[in-house]
């Protein structure tokens, strides 16, 4: 599903003394089939951004549509229910959601809650547990007694059971150890290409949006501070510096090293292993003082 | 030859008599003054080890001494004050309405007289740059100045050691640098032994010696530059080895032999300078 923000702000306690704007004047468009990074530090109107995708809020001005549903002030859509069937939202931390009795009660609950027959749900979940990487006899187990890890796949499991065409993960990897990481990622990924997703992962990693991501967007202050693909957007290191965000290691790297042998690497996503061929193309080639 | 401040002798440990052990038979000691990496997989035992330090958990077998004392019911006050820990999630280790007051909790719990406790409130919150916040109530901190305001209520009450379990896991990139500056400077103006737990290997460049746990046992115990030197082995016990580490790696598969295993990009570029100017 194409998702479009037009004009976004947003408005916490709107009327009050408090009130703060997370999100101002935010224009961008995600065409469907996509993987977009949104990168930001903390504070930067990231979380906000995400909660319009599936209308748990509404922006105070202009207009996000996400498919087919158009969401703007003082006009909810008659079909949240359907919206919410369709954006799959994975929070941070998803494990703390668990609450059924057993593994498989809780990835149906989704599903049953949108009124997907028995059958169905019994078909999806043999489907979507080895997809997560979860043995099938954990089903009965309590979530509880499962590691942190397995937690965290059983609740991506509930948010794929309902079989969402938007996926949005918002730092699905913190607290995972990096085998962890790289397999939860590389799943996401796989799942993306597979069933077609359009999907928007929040992230502090550039080195995972360097991998994974079509097109990047970078958050400031709750306005986009930058937006492009990823080999474009993070070789302007000033730029990043400016709103507290780095480039990724391996640009740094070529920087340095462009520095020191006056000779440029340029960044085209390209794999440790080929960058190893150029360097090795220069290191061996002329002396530096001829 | 420095002084052990924590020694761990055959120390076996599991939740429940039925549970499996999470650790077995582990040793090893901490130096006065030294700052020691523990870094391993989810579940390898690495923040039970932390639990053990100060007495949150006992072990069924083996025995834990901290600075001459051995840890038990009784003792496990005293260890408190020398073992002052940090933990992953920030959010959950505030008790007070302002940073100040927070920092002065864990003092009034040892009745530090109140002159004293203005004094060290003043000083730990310079320690860790946030002096300006001392009024400021810390839900509107972010994660990496909580953590900050963590470690100074533990700097407060002047222990012998300090340890951080994966303390800058849920931070973002910019509170990941400022916790591990503010560390390592508080490290060197107040002669504590340092141990941080991590997965993120990125950490433990700074590290004198790092031990590297695998399913409840010690699986190497190095200095970091001949943990980094096993990337093949660190992968397989789900460790991510650093970006300049994998670059030697496939430097190597090239034909460039870097003679000393790189920590760091600069190290990585000298090494690389060398062989140019040979050529």
């Amino acid at each position: 599903m194409d998702i479009t923000f037009k004009n976004v702000t947003y408005i916490y306690q709107r009327n009050t003394p408090f009130a703060h704007k997370a999100i101002e004047d935010l224009s961008f468009h995600i065409p469907s089939g996509s993987f977009v990074a949104i990168i930001g530090h903390t504070g930067s109107g990231k979380s906000t951004l995400i909660q319009h995708l599936n209308g748990m809020v509404i922006p105070s001005e202009g207009e996000v549509t996400v498919g087919d549903f158009h969401l703007t002030q003082g006009k909810k859509p008659e079909s949240m229910k359907e919206l919410r069937s369709k954006v799959g939202v994975v929070f941070q931390y998803p494990e703390h959601q668990l609450f059924e009795e057993t593994v498989g009660k809780d990835i149906a609950f989704g599903p049953e809650n949108f009124g997907v027959p028995e059958d169905e749900i019994k078909r999806r979940i043999q489907e979507i547990i080895p997809a997560v990487g979860l043995p099938e006899e954990l089903l009965e187990r309590s979530p509880f007694d499962l590691s942190g890890g397995q937690m965290r796949r059983v609740a991506i499991a509930g948010v794929l059971a309902v079989k969402p065409d938007v996926l949005v993960l918002d730092e699905p990897t913190a607290g995972l150890d990096p085998r962890g990481q790289k397999d939860i990622m590389d799943m996401f990924y796989n799942l993306h290409k597979e069933q077609g997703l359009t999907t928007v992962l929040v992230t502090h990693s550039m080195e995972d949006a360097v991998k994974y991501a079509d097109h990047v967007i970078i958050m400031n202050k709750g306005t986009k501070y930058m937006e492009g693909k990823p080999e474009e957007v993070f070789i302007q290191k000033d730029a990043l510096n400016k709103v507290q965000l780095d480039v990724p290691e391996m640009v740094q790297f070529l920087n340095l090293f462009e520095a020191k042998f006056g000779k440029p690497i340029p960044f085209e996503r390209q794999s440790i292993k080929e960058i190893a061929q150029s360097i090795q193309g220069i290191v061996k080639g002329a002396a530096p003082h001829e | 030859m420095r002084k052990k401040i924590i020694e761990f002798r055959n120390v076996s440990f599991r939740y429940g008599d039925e549970q499996p052990w999470v650790l077995r038979n582990v040793s090893f000691d901490v130096y006065e003054k030294e700052w020691l990496a523990i870094i391993g997989h989810n579940g390898s035992g690495k923040s039970t080890i932390a639990k053990l330090m100060n007495g949150l958990l006992f072990p069924q077998e083996g025995e834990i001494i901290i600075d001459g004392q051995q840890v038990n019911d009784e003792s496990i006050w005293s260890i408190r004050r020398d073992v002052g820990m940090v933990f992953q999630n920030p959010d959950n280790q505030f008790v007070g309405t302002t940073v100040q007051d927070d920092v002065a909790f864990g003092m009034e719990n040892r009745g530090i007289p109140r002159e004293e406790m203005i004094k060290r409130i003043n000083e730990t919150l310079s320690a860790v740059g946030m002096q300006e916040y001392h009024m400021t109530e810390p839900h509107r901190l972010s994660g990496g100045q909580k953590q900050r305001v963590a470690i100074a209520s533990v700097l407060a009450i002047s222990p012998k050691v300090l340890i951080l379990d994966e303390a800058t896991a849920m931070l973002d990139p910019k509170g990941r640098t400022e916790i591990m500056s503010t560390v390592s400077e508080v490290q060197d103006k107040n002669d504590l032994s340092l141990i941080t737990i991590t997965h993120d290997l990125h950490e433990v460049v700074q590290a004198e010696r790092v031990i590297v746990m695998n399913n409840g046992e010690i699986w190497d115990e190095a200095v970091p530059r001949e943990i980094f030197a096993k990337k093949d082995e660190l992968r397989k016990i789900g460790l991510d080895v650093p970006f300049v580490t994998i670059l030697a790696d496939e430097l190597n598969a090239a034909g460039i032999n870097i003679e000393r295993e790189p920590l760091n990009q600069e190290e990585l570029l000298e090494g690389l300078w060398t062989l140019h100017s040979r050529t």
